[in-house]
């Protein structure tokens, strides 16, 4: 018996997801960005086993920068890091909001269960142990959507960015053939991840204390830290709300499956079940909606901070590189190198500038189009999903009151 | 004053008011307003069907003139036949007319008086008080009743009563011979933490929503209680619903701690343990015995289930509630206006969200749990019936070994010639050949009536699980109702955002 369940498990693991045929409307948070027919990105199916998730990364490409016009390679969620890191790290792109990096996977809340169910087997009856194995399924299944979600939009935004597309490591990122995890541990090396730990050592204070000269970042920098909390408050509480939902979908499985052994008139007794389940359904898709959304826009506006951060320290750069000027004037020492110094701050300084104004009014945009978007698509599934609610229960009552 | 039963200081109460929401805006259509009229109109369902013919129990009121005008009156909804045909002879004097003339004349009119009303007699317990201060207090509840039947002495009334009262009932009834082998329905569990937290005081939500979980189980109890035909017949229940100042139930302390079950349990370990293992020549008592265990386990496995919904249903709540205000912060940051707005009505609508799910989780409890709790609790009772007959078969063994150790000792005096002993032995043969033959017939007639019961049991509780699950799917059903026309009301906002 022991051994029949564990092969089991391995099973429940090792699952071929056919993305494309899954609900497309579940497709993204952020708006459909595979616009441009020039680079096309998505993540047609991913291979989930023990551990690791393989995503199959399919490009079509009318650029000729690529080799082939459409290709797949396999990824797995490292590279994806890898890829996000090196971007962040490069200089160049210290003026735009680089993506904020997919997720790790996670399947330990699915496969805890998986793991409780298999122990408890034997005190369930088999109907229940069926329904509640579905439901597991379905969890899994769920969590496998979103993290494929979450790394086809990450490389969408990419794609559909007009700077960051022509990056060399996005396209080796799609390219290139061969396993990638060892160009990604000589890249490590070379960067020596100094900027990210810039970047990650970001201080509010920092932020928040430079004198801005510009209003339109004095106030995007007020509304971005503010928003910033809020926003992560209402994540954290739309998960534990999803996660109440959830249990009280898996309290009504077993109902279901006690009362069926208990009624007489079974008939009934079926019906009522399948009413309870579509709570569980109603709990993935909230999931997916609404709280997706947030931790997305979470994640994004994080991103959106540390470019402000980068502008913030080029501005603080700039103004020790006046300070160094005259000093050196003063000193009439190493005028011409504090000249240029202070030159090089200030075009780097206004470059940021007008590159971070672009990108975090197009932000703006964005996340207002998403929000509208998942909003719609929430309150219509919340209103199929009670319809067919009302449906049934309906069809149940009528059902018992004419026994 | 320290009492043996000290169930209840019951005290601190909320008013007078109705014991309605428990949780904000529940729509509980049974409990109403202090009119005994109004009381009544959801408990048509409640009120006993007693079918005519399952009739056939021995009452302590042989006596009773109005015994017999009970059993012609009581209404069977399940068919006209059987009103037709009167099953016993007990029906026969109810066409001789009496000096009670409250006994309708003839079939037609029967007939009339029975449509007329369609219950026999309803009961409602509602508006709990606290009575008296301090340690002292308890809670009285106002127990009413309407009926047609004749016995009582009016048609509308009602009486004060408090929990050890319906305790009381319970342990007269309980005992009492006549009943044997009947369900006699279990009062709700006494506790301890629930009048605790009562005592010290608080008014808090908690507090309202243990009293009317223990008013409700009062009402439920009462309801079985008198939708028993033998039970309502009896003049204990009788002076429970209409004697105005009832003596305090000194009894109850069997009922104290675990409580019914406890009780139940130590009962039939002590049956269990009696020597003499019954042949049972009928196994209909062994597997309905067998059933009603399984059932019991079933039942106490979908319990633990249901109380982690209801935990589960409140976990919700107030995360649903925290997140609605997270929610609108949220709005207030949003510098697009739409946005901001519709963020706002957002979180307005989880705020909706949050009460549907109250109302939800107070059904959850109130309807599907409850009933559940009761259902354990009676089908304990149902055992305690089948080793109540297991009993009287002890009971009749016994003495017919005590007849034959009699016969013994008579065939002993007869040997060694000790004639003045030797009547008295006698007399003692023949006193214990009555008992032999009376507890022969105990036996017989306990068993009848466990079977009666039984029968009469499941299409109770068939009729009574199938109301409460259409009850908790209606209640579902609005509020899936309610659910679609907050998220329509919704859309458009969703759909104004730019």
């Amino acid at each position: 018996e022991r051994m029949c369940i564990g092969s089991r498990i391995q099973h429940y693991q090792c699952v071929y997801v056919f993305w494309s045929v899954i609900s497309p409307q579940l497709r993204s948070v952020s708006v459909d960005l595979n616009h441009d027919a020039s680079l096309l990105i998505d993540i047609p199916d991913a291979l989930c086993e023990r551990d690791k998730v393989k995503f199959t990364v399919h490009t079509k490409t009318t650029l000729s920068s690529f080799q082939k016009p459409d290709f797949s390679v396999p990824r797995q969620h490292e590279d994806f890091i890898w890829l996000h890191d090196t971007l962040v790290e490069t200089e160049d792109y210290a003026g735009l909001i680089i993506p904020p990096a997919p997720p790790k996977p996670d399947f330990d809340s699915p496969r805890e269960k998986m793991h409780k169910l298999g122990e408890g087997e034997a005190t369930m009856t088999k109907e229940e142990y069926t329904k509640m194995k579905q439901e597991l399924e379905a969890e899994y299944l769920a969590v496998f959507k979103k993290t494929v979600q979450v790394h086809e939009i990450f490389l969408q935004r990419l794609s559909s960015h007009p700077v960051l597309s022509k990056d060399r490591n996005f396209q080796i990122f799609l390219e290139y053939d061969q396993d990638l995890s060892v160009r990604r541990k000589n890249a490590k090396e070379m960067f020596g991840g100094f900027f990210k730990n810039m970047v990650k050592s970001a201080d509010e204070v920092l932020i928040s204390g430079v004198k801005e000269v510009d209003d339109f970042f004095e106030q995007e920098k007020t509304f971005l830290l503010d928003y910033y909390s809020k926003i992560k408050d209402s994540t954290a509480k739309a998960e534990k709300m999803t996660r109440a939902h959830k249990n009280i979908a898996d309290d009504y499985i077993h109902i279901s499956a006690t009362l069926n052994s208990l009624a007489a008139d079974d008939m009934t007794a079926n019906k009522k079940c399948t009413t309870w389940l579509l709570e569980g359904r109603v709990a993935s898709d909230q999931d997916l909606k609404l709280t997706e959304l947030l931790r997305y826009y979470m994640r994004d506006i994080q991103a959106a901070k540390d470019l402000l951060y980068r502008r913030a320290r080029a501005l603080a750069d700039y103004e020790n590189s006046n300070k160094a000027l005259d000093k050196a004037r003063l000193k009439s020492k190493d005028i011409p190198q504090a000249e240029e110094h202070q030159r090089q701050c200030l075009q780097k300084f206004d470059k940021l500038s007008e590159s971070g104004k672009k990108e975090l009014t197009s932000f703006k945009g964005r996340r207002v189009v998403a929000f509208r978007k998942n909003f719609i698509e929430m309150a219509e599934l919340e209103i199929k999903h009670a319809k067919n609610s009302v449906t049934l229960l309906q069809g149940c009552i009528e059902l018992l009151k004419s026994n | 004053m320290a009492d043996a039963d000290s169930d209840d200081g019951e005290d601190i109460f909320v008013s007078n008011s109705n014991p309605v929401s428990v949780s904000r805006g529940v729509s509980q259509p049974d409990r109403v307003t202090e009119e005994p009229s109004d009381l009544f109109s959801e408990e048509e369902e409640a009120a006993s069907s007693t079918a005519a013919k399952a009739n056939g129990v021995h009452s302590d009121d042989d006596n009773d003139l109005f015994a017999d005008a009970n059993v012609e009156l009581s209404t069977d909804k399940s068919g006209s036949s059987a009103r037709k045909e009167p099953s016993g002879p007990r029906h026969a004097s109810s066409f001789t007319p009496s000096p009670a003339a409250m006994q309708p004349t003839s079939l037609e009119q029967l007939e009339e008086e029975e449509a007329k009303d369609s219950f026999d007699v309803d009961v409602a317990v509602t508006n709990p008080e606290k009575v008296g201060d301090g340690m002292n207090a308890y809670v009285a509840y106002k127990v009413s009743t309407r009926t047609s039947l004749p016995m009582f002495r009016s048609k509308v009334f009602s009486v004060r009563r408090r929990f050890s009262d319906f305790l009381g009932l319970y342990e007269k009834l309980s005992v009492k011979q006549s009943l044997h082998g009947c369900i006699i329905p279990p009062p709700p569990e006494k506790s301890v933490v629930g009048m605790t937290k009562v005592k010290v005081g608080m008014d808090d939500p908690s507090s309202v929503e243990f009293v009317e979980r223990r008013r409700a189980a009062l009402e439920r109890y009462l309801q079985r209680v008198v939708s028993h035909p033998s039970l309502l017949q009896d003049p204990d229940v009788r002076e429970f619903l209409e004697r105005e100042d009832l003596p305090r139930a000194v009894n109850t302390q069997a009922l104290s701690g675990a409580g019914f079950l406890k009780m139940i349990n130590k009962a039939s370990d002590a049956v269990n343990k009696m020597t003499i293992k019954m042949n049972e020549s009928d196994t209909w008592f062994e597997d309905k015995f067998q059933e009603v265990e399984n059932e019991e386990q079933q039942l106490r496995k979908l319990h633990v289930v249901v109380d982690s919904l209801v935990n589960h249903r409140k976990e919700l709540c107030g995360n649903t509630a925290v997140f609605a205000k997270s929610l609108a912060m949220l709005g207030n940051s949003e510098d697009n206006t739409a946005l901001s707005r519709a963020l706002s009505q957002l979180a307005e609508v989880e705020d909706k969200m949050e009460q549907l799910h109250q109302e939800q989780a107070a059904s959850d409890f109130f309807i599907f749990a409850e009933l559940l709790g009761d259902y354990i609790r009676l089908l304990g009772a149902v055992r305690g019936c089948f080793d109540q007959r297991m009993r009287a078969w002890q009971r009749w063994q016994e003495a017919q070994s005590t007849l034959q150790k009699k016969r013994e000792a008579e065939a002993k005096l007869l040997w060694a010639n000790k004639p003045d002993k030797l009547q008295q032995a006698k007399e003692e043969i023949t006193e214990w050949e009555a008992r032999v033959t009376q507890y022969e017939r105990d036996f017989d007639r306990i068993g009848m009536t466990v079977r009666k019961e039984v029968l009469r049991f499941e299409k109770e509780k068939a009729k009574d699980f199938k109301s409460q699950i259409i009850k908790y799917l209606e209640a579902m059903l609005q509020s899936q109702q309610r659910l679609i026309k907050f998220w329509e009301a919704f859309l458009p906002e969703a759909k104004a955002i730019a």
